[in-house]
């Protein structure tokens, strides 16, 4: 049973988005989507700067068994991105929604929840998934 | 569904994660992939193989229908008791399978074949049997264990029959003794020492749950993998296949050319090909930028693309990227730090190395 917590945010690609209260997210992959994974090898988190628009591409997480896309849940810039997780990438698989955090978005616009899952939903997903 | 093991519900009953392969619903790990690597490199680990398929060949003309049958020559097996690694080929030189054969006894052969292929290796070897005093049986009512890493062999030990079981602890690696049914080989896929168990269906769990208890890691499939990697070997499917010459897979020293009056299914073609100036390399690359190197990424040199890679993956042991890669010939007698692989539409820098990566758990390889 994967643990989905009731306060964030979920797409139906597996990140989730916690609401820091000051008009940026924080993003990371959901705990069924380390586990469907398995062990993290290789993340490549995107450019601080960078400008995103939502469902844009924009992080690769690498596993021992396969590469995959994380995708902005909502539009914005990245203001700063997990660097511990160059040497520590399995920290994923360990802490999804705390240490293991990808990266953190200033939003274009005002709602951090926009066009996103709750927690009900996205376990929907996951079980429609299996 | 897939076919299912006689291990299959302990699997379940361990967490494993199924998997279809080849056919078969098969364990992918239990838990962590790389924990059973580290397991298998520094203690033990066992092995569900049983998706492999042993055929056994009998009869008079046993021996040379496999001189026929396979690339290399069982010839070379001087007694009983020996295995052998060969390709078996088609007209074309393409690899149909690889496969280990055992030699059990006069006029007693036993070759292990791949999974998804052995339906198809059956209905090959049974049309080559054709004129030759043979039989070609499957052997469906056997199950195969491989227990394998530095402690293997001493915690299998007291699992043996006591019949075979000096015997067994002796064996000179390459070696195989059978007795109570049970065939134990000295022969593994993983760089470690170790044993392959091919042993009565009904005998498996019983073994299976000795091993466990006696602290022996169980692995699934994609330990097996970074394994075989590290260690050099190749998978069929992915390495080579029915379109791909052994030489152009990195197994030339599989073929046996002498004596020149042994034919041997695809020698001419193959004679053909060692002949041929457009032969590819087939080369280890060890990734030096960042990334993780996967099956069917281009191999560059100065921006253009000259080869692929066919295996690639993340080695637990070096905790960087290796591959096997099959590149021009040009390139792999050339500088080896000139050359890059395209990742995402990035060329990023990688070097030509010689496999295996890893062997008994030491790095063979500078990093």
């Amino acid at each position: 049973m994967s643990d989905i917590p009731n306060d964030l945010k979920y797409t139906e690609s597996h990140e989730w988005v916690r609401d820091n209260g000051d008009g940026t997210v924080t993003v990371g992959i959901t705990d069924h989507a380390q586990d469907a994974l398995g062990d993290l090898v290789f993340v490549e988190v995107p450019e601080v700067g960078a400008k995103l628009a939502a469902k844009d591409a924009c992080a690769v997480v690498e596993s021992v068994k396969a590469a995959s896309d994380i995708y902005a849940p909502l539009e914005g810039e990245v203001v700063t991105v997990n660097e511990a997780l160059d040497d520590a990438p399995e920290t994923i698989n360990s802490d999804p929604y705390g240490e293991g955090w990808i990266f953190q978005l200033k939003l274009a616009g005002d709602d951090a929840g926009a066009g996103l899952l709750d927690a009900d939903a996205y376990q929907q997903v996951v079980e429609d998934d299996a | 569904m897939g076919s299912r093991t006689p291990l299959y519900d302990a699997h379940v009953g361990l967490g494993a994660k199924i998997v279809p392969f080849g056919g078969w619903d098969m364990p992918l790990h239990y838990g962590s992939q790389l924990d059973e690597h580290h397991a298998v490199r520094r203690s033990a680990g066992v092995f569900d193989v049983s998706h492999m398929q042993p055929v056994d060949v009998t009869g008079p003309a046993a021996k040379p229908y496999l001189q026929y049958l396979l690339a290399n020559d069982v010839n070379k097996l001087p007694e009983p008791g020996r295995a052998l690694y060969s390709c078996m080929l088609n007209e074309r030189a393409g690899v149909v399978d690889d496969l280990i054969c055992y030699y059990l006894g006069p006029e007693r052969y036993r070759p292990v074949v791949n999974a998804a292929t052995a339906d198809k290796d059956l209905a090959w070897m049974q049309d080559r049997a054709a004129g030759f005093d043979v039989s070609v049986t499957r052997r469906d009512d056997l199950a195969m264990l491989a227990v394998q890493g530095p402690s293997a062999r001493s915690l299998a030990e007291p699992l043996l029959p006591a019949s075979i079981r000096a015997a067994a602890m002796a064996l000179k690696p390459f070696h195989a003794v059978e007795g109570d049914a049970w065939l134990v080989g000295r022969t593994g896929y993983t760089g470690e020492d170790g044993f392959e168990i091919i042993l009565p269906a009904a005998d498996a769990g019983t073994l299976w749950q000795g091993l466990l208890d006696a602290g022996v890691t169980p692995c699934g499939l994609g330990a097996r993998d970074t394994l075989r990697l590290e260690a050099g070997m190749n998978l069929y499917g992915q390495d080579m296949d029915e379109d791909t010459d052994p030489l152009s897979a990195g197994l030339g020293w599989t073929v046996a050319w002498q004596p020149p009056e042994r034919n041997f299914v695809g020698r001419k073609a193959l004679e053909a090909r060692r002949e041929a100036a457009d032969l590819p390399r087939f080369v280890g690359l060890l990734l030096t930028g960042r990334g993780v190197l996967r099956a069917h990424q281009q191999v560059l040199r100065d921006g253009a693309p000259v080869g692929e890679i066919t295996s690639g993956g993340f080695s637990p042991t070096l905790e960087r990227s290796i591959a096997l890669a099959r590149v021009d010939a040009t390139t792999a007698e050339g500088k080896a730090d000139e050359i890059a692989v395209e990742i995402r539409g990035k060329a990023v820098p990688a070097r030509i190395v010689k496999p295996p990566f890893v062997r008994n758990g030491q790095p063979k390889i500078a990093l």
